[in-house]
C-alpha cells in the first residue's frame, strides 16, 4: 500500500511541469481544464433547462385546457413593459458577451465597464418587473386568499384593459376562477426567472469588485466566461417567457 | 502515462481559445432586436393558430443565435457541442412525449 502510494506520488511529481498558478494540479494542460469547466457548466445549465422546461410544459397544457381564462388573463399584461424588458435583457447579454471579450484581451477598464453596464441593465429589468408586480398586487391578481376574478367576470370594471381589448367577453364564474392558475404560473415562471436575475446581479457585483482589482485580466477568464454562460441562459429563458406570457394570446 | 506536456497545434489552440470578435456580437445583438420587433409586430396581426407557432419559431431562432454565438457553442469543442445537442434533444423528447400524452388522452373531454 505504502509502496503504491509512493509510486503514484513519484509519478505525479514527474508529471509536474511548469504551469500558470490558476491551473489546477490534476489537469495536464490549461486547455483540458477549460474543457472540463465548460462541460460542467453546460451540465448545470441543462439541469436548469429541464427545470424551466417543466414549468413551460405545465403552462402549455393548462393554456390548452382553460384557453379562455388564459387568454383573458394574459390581456392583463402590458406588451410595452414586456418588450422593454426584452430589450434590456438582450442588451445586457450583449454587454456581458463584450465583457468576456474584454477579459480575453486583458482590457481591464473595458471589462469593468461591461460588467457595470450588465449590472445596471439587470437592475433595470428587475425595476420594470417591480412595476408590473405592483399592478398585479393592486388589482388582486396575485393567487391566494385575496385573489379577485372581478376583471374577468365583469371586464368593464377594469377600464384600463377593457379599452385595449373591447371585444373581451365576460367569463363564467367557473372559467374565471381558472385565471388564478394563469397568474400562479405567471408568478412561478417570472418569479423563478427573477430569482436567477437577482443571483446573477449579486455575482456581477462581486465580479465588478474583483475585476477592478485586476482579477480576470491576467489570462484566466474561466469565471467570467462561465458567468457569461449563466447570464445568456437567463436571457434565453426570458426569450421564451415573453412571447408565451405576453404575446401569443393577443388574439 | 504520458508525462510530457502535450504541445498544442495552432488549430487546437484556435479551438480552445477562439475569441469571437465584437463585430459578430454586434450583428447578433441587432438580429435579436430585429427578432424581438418582428415577434411583437406579428402578435398584432390575427393569424389564428399560427400566432403561437410564429412566436415560438422566432423565439427558437433567437435562442439558437444566443447559444451559438453569445455562448460560443459554434466555436467550442466537440464535447461541448455534443453535450448541448444531447441536452436539448432530451429536453424536446421529454416535452414532446408529455404533450403527445395529453393531446391523445380525452383531449377536450375533462
Amino acid at each position: 500500500m505504502s509502496d503504491s502510494t509512493a509510486v503514484a506520488h513519484g509519478a505525479a511529481a514527474d508529471a509536474h511541469h511548469e504551469h500558470p498558478p490558476y491551473q489546477r494540479h490534476h489537469f495536464e494542460t490549461i486547455a483540458q481544464q477549460n474543457d472540463a469547466t465548460n462541460f460542467a457548466m453546460w451540465l448545470f445549465l441543462l439541469t436548469e433547462i429541464m427545470f424551466f422546461g417543466g414549468l413551460f410544459t405545465a403552462y402549455l397544457i393548462y393554456r390548452n385546457w382553460y384557453y379562455p381564462a388564459f387568454v383573458a388573463s394574459s390581456h392583463q399584461l402590458d406588451i410595452f413593459w414586456g418588450s422593454l424588458n426584452t430589450l434590456l435583457l438582450i442588451t445586457s447579454s450583449f454587454t456581458m458577451a463584450m465583457g468576456v471579450w474584454c477579459a480575453e484581451l486583458r482590457k481591464k477598464s473595458g471589462l469593468v465597464l461591461c460588467l457595470v453596464l450588465t449590472f445596471i441593465l439587470g437592475l433595470g429589468f428587475l425595476g420594470v418587473k417591480t412595476v408590473e408586480y405592483r399592478e398585479k398586487w393592486e388589482k388582486h391578481h396575485i393567487p391566494g386568499l385575496h385573489f379577485s376574478v372581478q376583471s374577468f367576470v365583469n371586464p368593464a370594471s377594469d377600464p384600463e384593459v377593457h379599452d385595449k381589448y373591447p371585444n373581451d367577453q365576460p367569463l363564467s364564474m367557473d372559467m374565471a376562477r381558472h385565471t388564478e392558475l394563469y397568474f400562479f404560473l405567471y408568478f412561478a415562471m417570472t418569479g423563478m426567472h427573477a430569482v436567477h436575475m437577482i443571483i446573477g446581479i449579486a455575482i456581477l457585483g462581486f465580479m465588478i469588485l474583483r475585476a477592478q482589482a485586476g482579477a480576470y485580466t491576467t489570462g484566466h477568464v474561466t469565471f467570467v466566461e462561465n458567468f457569461g454562460l449563466y447570464w445568456h441562459f437567463v436571457d434565453i429563458v426570458w426569450i421564451f417567457l415573453f412571447p408565451l406570457l405576453y404575446l401569443i394570446s393577443r388574439h | 502515462m504520458t508525462v510530457n506536456q502535450h504541445e498544442e497545434t495552432p488549430e487546437e489552440h484556435e479551438q480552445h481559445h477562439h475569441i469571437v470578435s465584437p463585430k459578430i456580437y454586434l450583428i447578433i445583438l441587432l438580429s435579436l432586436l430585429v427578432g424581438t420587433a418582428a415577434t411583437v409586430w406579428a402578435s398584432f396581426i390575427d393569424l389564428g393558430p399560427f400566432n403561437p407557432i410564429i412566436a415560438l419559431a422566432i423565439a427558437c431562432t433567437k435562442a439558437v443565435l444566443v447559444v451559438l454565438f453569445f455562448m460560443h457553442v459554434k466555436y467550442s469543442s466537440k464535447l461541448t457541442k455534443l453535450t448541448v445537442g444531447a441536452g436539448f434533444f432530451t429536453f424536446l423528447v421529454l416535452i414532446g412525449m408529455t404533450l403527445a400524452d395529453y393531446f391523445t388522452r380525452a383531449w377536450g373531454r375533462w
